[in-house]
């Protein structure tokens, strides 16, 4: 297919005049015939022993339906190493552990019960940093693994190394070695619809839960555990995600209150809706990670790249996510941003009394991008190269294999760099602006654009049904959070099957109808289910032309006579010169079928939807209903190695900005943000720049003001007064966004994932032209109007370029 | 304490019990179930929730309900035209892609509503700042600055 009719243009999203007129349903807005609300009684200390909990007042207050606590529902383990449990009994780790549950006829009674719960505990001694936690004599968080064997430190049971070359030869070796420490605070997601369901169930006690989630097949896997642990064996879960209000990451796994409301509803009888208020929202809902990397970076007297050494450490809170396995995508850039023969990555990930936490948008990479991106401006310097043309000598190019065994296909990375230097004047501007305290800076990012194999299948299906109008439904396992995959999937069906979009509708949302799908992640909604698309829409056209092959001529016949009829001396073509027509003669495009050698005759086409009446019209009829698996070409990571294809394809990109720096106040303003990025193929300009201007935003955001603070493990500031996300007038100043079209064989069109890589580099962007700007590197996010102040202050009284 | 009272919502006028300390986005979610109105934070500081109270925009969330008595209040349903006809700034948002999750969506369209009716022809500043005080966490703000300076250009075009 050389040219696309729909492919690469605008299309407005199928679910915009919904959301545009508060016609979409979100959780909080669904409501079920005798539907009870459920409220949670969270943990008043960090690290205590349950001693007591008394809920007699709670049920005797009118209204109240249940309330259960760990000690009168059966346990349900949950987590990704399962080290959590939906009702804490025994021991509370931190401030948001569930200790207690209601449900009651509205939401008012439900929180007034929740007051009435009295939990008597023992205060136990805390540790809140990785520093105390990995002390030898520190508290264990866990005195018990999930197989109830003692433990004996803090430290959670996934490692993750990744060794190639020989570093220490190589360091000894290089001209130039740069060391230092980068740190990342929590942050959290803040979808502005909170999170939430509705549990209930069916007379046969099947479990129907409504939820927001990112991976409703892996989701009813985990619910049917559930069930199997409440004495329920063999009973089935249907997942139904209503419209998602945002997820970045947040529904990557099932949470403690989804199997409260499904205990709450097993109780009760009743549906059980628990939705978080904000508080909750910021208290109790996971956030990113925070981290620190220690990085040693070198190269030889050319600037070419020697080694790449990495530790990082983790703070994991309290229990387990699979937020735990970032660091597998943190070694991709690691191992393979630029070419690094020499490679060394380990990570410590650490229980502590604090919130546990969960992947967001980028799963590791930004953590990882920041302290690489950071680091290797330090070493351009140290070398006295332009970091640009650093960046150039080092990048990475198509067909290569990077030290991790990731098969790098298209690489658009020169483009890119060329594309923000060009944009930011990078010439005329670098290291021109420190008396006016202005600068540029760029960074680069490495991530999966072909999905990725996190799981053993990364597979996805659709069922592609022909109705006879020629409306096409195509069905989906994967979720719509807003970034557009409806819109994408609706182009990519209309573009395989050769209708226009306007007959497309996307079904999601629904395990009962849909086929599976292992999640919405990884960038990898748009890349396999397109694929998925293309697939079976080969399959319906075969189907479509076997019917042509059978009735064109016919129908052909017909619709000349009939116009004969009207137009006394018309005449058409001769039909019985056409011969035999077999399935390969066939062309369908914007709802018609026609002679693939004959195109452009307007007499030699039937309508789509004629053939399919002629398909279901008849005896022995037939209907065209096809579907597709699709699951990339790629393979999971060697547990011993971490060597391995993970992704079908990779993506490349960079941003820069140009800042200026108030040295009095320390504050960053950014003038001008340039983002290119290789995205294989664009599949709607709009929706491809949503996705991008969006992450930016957010990683300037993480660059410049996020930080979820906690004392001594207890929420500093969980409301959007205090913790700041960027508003309208913040982002007062041009993003310019170029995509490179690298055009990917494996990729649906060409294309490749999108949805997580705009934020990756944003961080570091900002940090390099700050220290372009006034000189000091700041080494901790956010960039603080505070920090960079004690930077300047510090550098004036004598001390280094430190932050 | 309860109270019954009466307002005109989207042009209909309405009679409602309410409690005393009851807000007006509760009203209108769970009274008269109009729920494109959101939840967002309940405490002022991210616009999901804003209506129009007498033609100023306002954080539902925050507005007791037993000051809406004798009042005009427009919610993101009353902006549509008769047989579902968009609002030019509905349409607006559908066709820039000034919608992602969709969850401010209400929100902001009801703030940029007020902000034409006073401006007509805003400039990028002044419609930062007619949105400053919704939030959103998906579209980074540019489509959505993009699809009310649309809009305005196509009322302009209307005049």
């Amino acid at each position: 297919m050389s040219e696309f009719h729909y492919i690469g243009k605008t299309h407005p999203r199928p679910d915009g005049p919904d959301k545009a007129t508060g016609r979409a349903l979100y959780i909080h807005d669904l409501v079920r015939p005798g539907m009870l609300h459920g409220k949670i009684k969270f943990s008043e200390y960090a690290h205590a022993r349950i001693k007591h909990i008394d809920t007699s007042r709670a049920e005797k207050l009118p209204g109240v339906r249940a309330v259960i606590t760990g000690y009168n529902t059966p346990q349900i383990r949950i987590g990704f190493i399962k080290d959590n449990f939906a009702l804490k009994k025994d021991k509370v780790r931190q401030f948001r552990d569930e200790v207690a549950a209601v449900a009651a006829v509205d939401a008012e009674t439900a929180a007034e019960a929740v007051e009435l719960i009295e939990v008597e505990y023992e205060e136990l001694p805390c540790v809140f940093s990785v520093e105390e936690a990995l002390r030898p004599d520190a508290t264990l968080i866990h005195e018990l693994d999930p197989k109830e064997r003692p433990r004996k430190d803090n430290i959670v049971p996934v490692p993750w190394k990744f060794t190639a070359g020989d570093v220490d030869k190589a360091r000894d070796a290089s001209a130039v070695v740069v060391e230092d420490y980068y740190d990342t605070p929590l942050i959290l997601q803040s979808c502005m619809g909170t999170a939430g369901c509705i549990a209930e169930f069916d007379l046969m006690n099947n479990l129907i839960i409504h939820t927001k989630t990112q991976i409703p097949f892996l989701a009813q896997n985990d619910f049917n555990a559930a069930l199997a642990d409440m004495g329920l064996q063999g009973r089935r879960t249907r997942v139904i995600v209503p419209a998602v209000g945002g997820s970045f990451g947040t529904g990557l796994d099932t949470h403690a209150y989804e199997y409260i409301a499904i205990l709450l509803a097993y109780t009760t009888g009743k549906p059980v809706k628990i939705v978080f208020d904000r508080h909750e929202e910021f208290t109790a809902l996971s956030p990113r990670q925070s981290t620190r990397a220690h990085i040693i970076q070198g190269c030889d007297s050319e600037g070419r790249l020697t080694f790449r050494q990495m530790r990082m450490v983790l703070d994991n809170g309290a229990y387990t996510s699979w937020g735990a396995t970032t660091p597998s995508v943190m070694m991709l850039p690691v191992s393979s941003l630029y070419r690094v023969p020499n490679i060394h990555f380990e990570t410590t990930i650490v229980y502590t009394n604090n919130t546990y936490c969960q992947a967001m948008r980028g799963y590791g990479n930004p953590q990882a991008a920041w302290a690489i991106e950071s680091n290797l401006d330090q070493l351009a310097q140290k070398a006295g190269i332009d970091p640009y043309q650093f960046r150039m000598t080092n990048a990475n190019v198509a067909d290569e294999t990077t030290p991790m065994g990731l098969k790098i296909t298209t690489c658009g990375f020169k483009d890119c760099l060329e594309s923000v230097a060009r944009e930011l004047d990078w010439g005329e501007k670098r290291g021109k602006g420190r008396n006016r305290g202005r600068g540029v800076g760029m960074a680069s990012l490495f991530h999966v654009g072909g999905a990725a194999r996190v799981y053993r299948s990364d597979g996805t299906g659709v069922i592609m049904k022909l109705d006879d109008f020629g409306h096409v439904s195509i069905t989906s396992g994967a979720v719509e959070m807003g970034q557009g995959f409806t819109s994408v999937l609706t182009a990519a069906t209309a573009e395989a099957l050769g209708v226009s979009p306007d007959m497309v509708t996307v079904i999601i949302g629904d395990t009962a109808i849909c086929p599976w799908d292992v999640g919405t992640h990884a960038s990898r909604g748009a890349f396999t289910a397109c694929n998925a698309a293309i697939l079976a829409a080969d399959k319906a056209r075969q189907k479509v032309f076997e019917l042509a092959a059978e009735h064109f001529i016919a129908r052909v016949s017909a619709a000349m006579k009939k116009r004969a009829r009207k137009e006394p001396g018309f005449e058409g073509p001769d039909l019985d010169s056409i011969g035999t027509l077999s399935v390969s003669d066939f062309d369908l495009r914007h709802n018609f079928v026609f002679l693939k050698d004959r195109p452009d005759d307007p007499l030699l086409r039937v309508p789509l939807e004629e053939l399919l009446r002629e398909a279901h019209y008849r005896e022995q009829g037939t209907i065209i209903v096809t579907e597709a698996f699709y699951d990339p070409c790629h393979e999971m990571l060697d547990p011993k190695t971490c060597r391995g294809n993970i992704s079908a394809a990779y993506v490349f990109g960079v941003q820069g900005a140009e800042v200026e720096v108030d040295e009095e106040t320390g504050k960053v303003t950014v003038l001008k943000f340039a983002a290119a990025h290789d995205v294989g193929k664009v599949l709607n300009p709009q929706t491809l720049k949503g996705q991008l201007y969006g992450a930016i935003v957010q990683g300037l955001g993480y660059a410049l003001c996020e930080e979820y603070k906690t004392d001594r493990g207890r929420s500093l500031n969980p409301n959007f007064l205090d913790y700041k996300i960027l508003a309208a007038p913040d982002v007062d100043f041009p993003i310019h966004i170029e995509c490179i079209e690298t055009d990917d064989p494996k990729g649906p069109f060409g294309a490749k994932g999108v949805g997580e890589p705009g934020l990756v580099p944003t961080a570091p962007a900002i940090a390099n032209a700050v220290f372009d700007a006034v000189g000091v590197r700041i080494k901790s996010l956010p960039i603080t109007p505070e920090k960079v102040l004690a930077a300047l202050r510090k550098r004036k009284s004598g001390g280094s370029n430190v932050g | 304490m309860k109270k019954r009272i009466q307002f005109t919502v989207n042009g209909h006028a309405v009679a409602v019990k309410a409690e005393s300390h009851q807000m007006l986005l509760e009203v209108l979610r769970d009274t008269l179930h109009l729920t494109g109105t959101k939840y967002g934070c309940g405490e002022g500081e991210c616009g999901a929730c804003t209506v129009l109270v007498d033609g100023a925009s306002v954080d539902s969330c925050l507005y007791p309900a037993f000051e809406i008595e004798g009042r005009k209040v427009t919610t993101i349903e009353g902006l549509m035209g008769a047989r579902n006809q968009l609002h030019t700034l509905q349409k607006s948002f559908v066709e820039n892609g000034g919608i992602q999750c969709g969850y401010c969506t209400p929100g902001m369209i009801m703030s940029a509503k007020a902000l034409l009716d006073e401006t007509p022809h805003p400039g990028a500043d002044e419609i930062r700042r007619g949105i400053s005080g919704n939030l959103c966490r998906c579209t980074g703000y540019v489509q959505i600055i993009e699809s009310i300076a649309k809009a305005a250009e196509k009322e302009q075009g209307n005049e």
